[in-house]
């Protein structure tokens, strides 16, 4: 029996009737692109139209090189904090009940609900030697105010609710009755923990760890108050700051394209772990 | 690069049993780190606030500069919130209804402010409308002033709150399926009726969530509107960008006296954020 092209017609996926598909999807693109693209291009054929050398120059001048190597170490000391403090706060959170969980749970986004300028101010008050901590820490020779160590201290801050936000939906989908079997079978906790719970969590942990360290590079606004600006506390925004301040274009933009290349990359690297760990969240 | 998501609904599944020792050190060095970070932070801005009693505190908040400073905030969120919210709903159901070429892409592209440091963010508007930047000239010959003016940090933080409303949209709109959508239709609804009868219900606590965390960021925002701003009290300083004015003239008060302005903002937001939280999970 062969069928008629109206019952064939019918039998095949109904095409998709909701309207506005070419107004919604043009109005976005024109958007991206004008609040977007269009400044990233600007910042693009600014660059091409320098001179190379001089680019170069000032992107890896000593200054510049110092700039991104305590960028560097200070986001990856504040990532490395985060995933381990925000590991232990995600774990509690989800697996144990106990009271004023609903408040600490509520609390991991102050982070991202406070002004940085703020976090940076108070943060910095806090660590000083008359500050509610820093009377404590500075006779123990730990300055966490104007001090390289501040610095991590306040991109910690800013970046501590990425690691725990990224975990917790993974420690709620666990199943409990794996770690069952795994205990059944004679392993202990730890063990339980190194081969079973610790593989599944490791790419929501990594992606955490990314997504922080990520902000924590960009970070600005909580760090120009901590660090005092005194020798060796310099970041990459920090100088790309300075050199605006001195009209130095050239130099501006020669920090800015390093940073957005890492950035990108980073971009990149996090997109592809986040697919590997949709992909373990959904067997 | 994904915000962070909404906090789910949960309520603690059995564990396995934890020795109670264990299970009690942990909840105890997790609320005393909690503690420390993050509480002892907020109460210190108003205990510094407070320090030298009333007077210093009310100095700081009356002065006209910091009145001007709380008008130039709440016009930037004003216009930079909805152009987000508007740019989020219609990306949202572009990327969540439609199956299209390219929408990996298009999602990657929203993420990219994620991505740029806020102080790059700031200079890409100063090369772009700065008196040395592409459209320099042609804003002089008008009179147009964007760069170290008000409209500049609108566009900045325009940039880096871009992708907050749509982030939080897309999965849940993603999450609801187009069949409702499709019933409505099937009905005779128009297009528009549908949209405001049945889309936007289903999605409307995703769509404050959204809008919340997009204006905290907007009200918030230091790094890119440092940048293109003409550091002109009265003129062109936000709120945070006067409370770094006063901490470098050293006033022991004032920066944390403006600062309890942001802190109550961000209390706020943590509250509506709760509130949400609440009355999705009664929802569902």
């Amino acid at each position: 029996m062969t069928k008629s092209p109206a019952a064939a017609a019918e039998i095949a996926p109904p095409s998709n009737p909701l309207p506005g598909f070419n107004l919604t999807l043009g109005f976005s693109v024109v958007y991206l692109t004008l609040v977007v693209l269009v400044p990233i291009a600007a910042l693009a054929l600014k660059a091409l139209g320098l001179s190379w050398n001089d680019l170069w120059i000032l992107g890896t001048n000593q200054r510049a090189l110092a700039a991104y190597q305590f960028s560097l170490t200070a986001s990856l000391a504040a990532a490395f904090i985060n995933a381990l403090f925000g590991s232990l706060l995600a774990w509690v959170l989800v697996r144990y009940e106990f009271p004023g969980r609903r408040f600490f749970d509520g609390l991991i986004d102050f982070p991202f609900a406070l002004p940085t300028a703020v976090a940076g101010l108070t943060l910095a008050n806090l660590f000083s030697a008359h500050g509610w901590l820093g009377r404590f820490l500075v006779p123990l020779g730990i300055t966490g105010a104007y001090s390289r160590l501040g610095v991590v201290i306040a991109l910690t801050f800013v970046g501590l609710p990425f690691s725990v936000r990224t975990l917790q939906p993974v420690i709620e989908t666990l199943d409990v009755a794996v770690e069952e079997a795994a205990a059944c079978l004679g392993a202990g906790r730890a063990r339980t923990f190194a081969r079973v719970v610790g593989p599944t969590l490791l790419p929501a942990a990594l992606t955490g760890f990314g997504l922080s360290f990520a902000r924590a590079l960009g970070e600005y606004g909580s760090v120009v108050f901590i660090s005092g600006n005194l020798p060796g506390t310099e970041i990459a925004p920090t100088l790309i700051v300075i050199r605006l301040d001195q009209y130095d274009y050239t130099g501006a933009i020669a920090v800015a394209l390093v940073l957005m290349i890492f950035s990108f990359a980073l971009l990149l690297t996090l997109n592809t772990l986040q697919g590997w760990a949709a992909r373990i969240e959904e067997p | 690069m994904k915000p962070l998501s909404r906090t789910t609904s949960r309520s603690a599944p059995a564990p396995l049993p934890s020795p109670p020792a264990v299970k009690w050190s942990l909840i105890a060095l997790a609320a005393i780190f909690l503690a420390i970070f993050l509480l002892l932070p907020l109460i210190n801005v108003f205990a510094q606030a407070f320090a030298r009693g009333w007077s210093p505190f009310w100095r700081a908040l009356s002065d006209p500069d910091t009145g001007s400073a709380v008008r130039l905030t709440l016009m930037v969120a004003a216009i930079s919130v909805p152009l987000n919210a508007v740019f989020g709903l219609t990306a949202a159901w572009a990327i969540a209804k439609f199956d299209f070429r390219g929408k990996a892409l298009l999602l990657t592209l929203i993420d990219l402010p994620f991505a740029i440091s806020p102080v790059v963010a700031g200079l890409l508007f100063v090369l772009l409308f700065g008196a040395n930047g592409w459209m320099g000239p042609w804003l002089e010959a008008h009179h147009l002033k964007v760069i170290f003016a008000p409209p500049g940090m609108v566009l900045a933080t325009l940039f880096v709150t871009f992708p907050y409303v749509a982030r939080e949209l897309i999965p849940v709109m993603h999450s609801q399926g187009r069949e409702q959508e499709e019933a409505a239709l099937t009905l005779g609804a128009g297009g528009w009726q549908t949209f405001w009868r049945v889309t936007l219900p289903s999605v409307k606590w995703g769509l404050f969530y959204g809008i919340i965390l997009c204006n905290a960021r907007a009200m918030g925002e230091f790094g890119a509107v440092w940048v293109v701003s003409g550091h002109i009290a009265g003129e062109t300083d936000t709120l945070p960008l006067r409370v770094d004015k006063l901490y470098n003239e050293f006033d022991p008060v004032a920066p944390f006296a403006v600062a309890t302005l942001l802190g109550l903002l961000a209390v706020a937001t943590m509250l509506l954020k709760a509130f949400l939280d609440w009355k999705g999970r009664r929802e569902l």
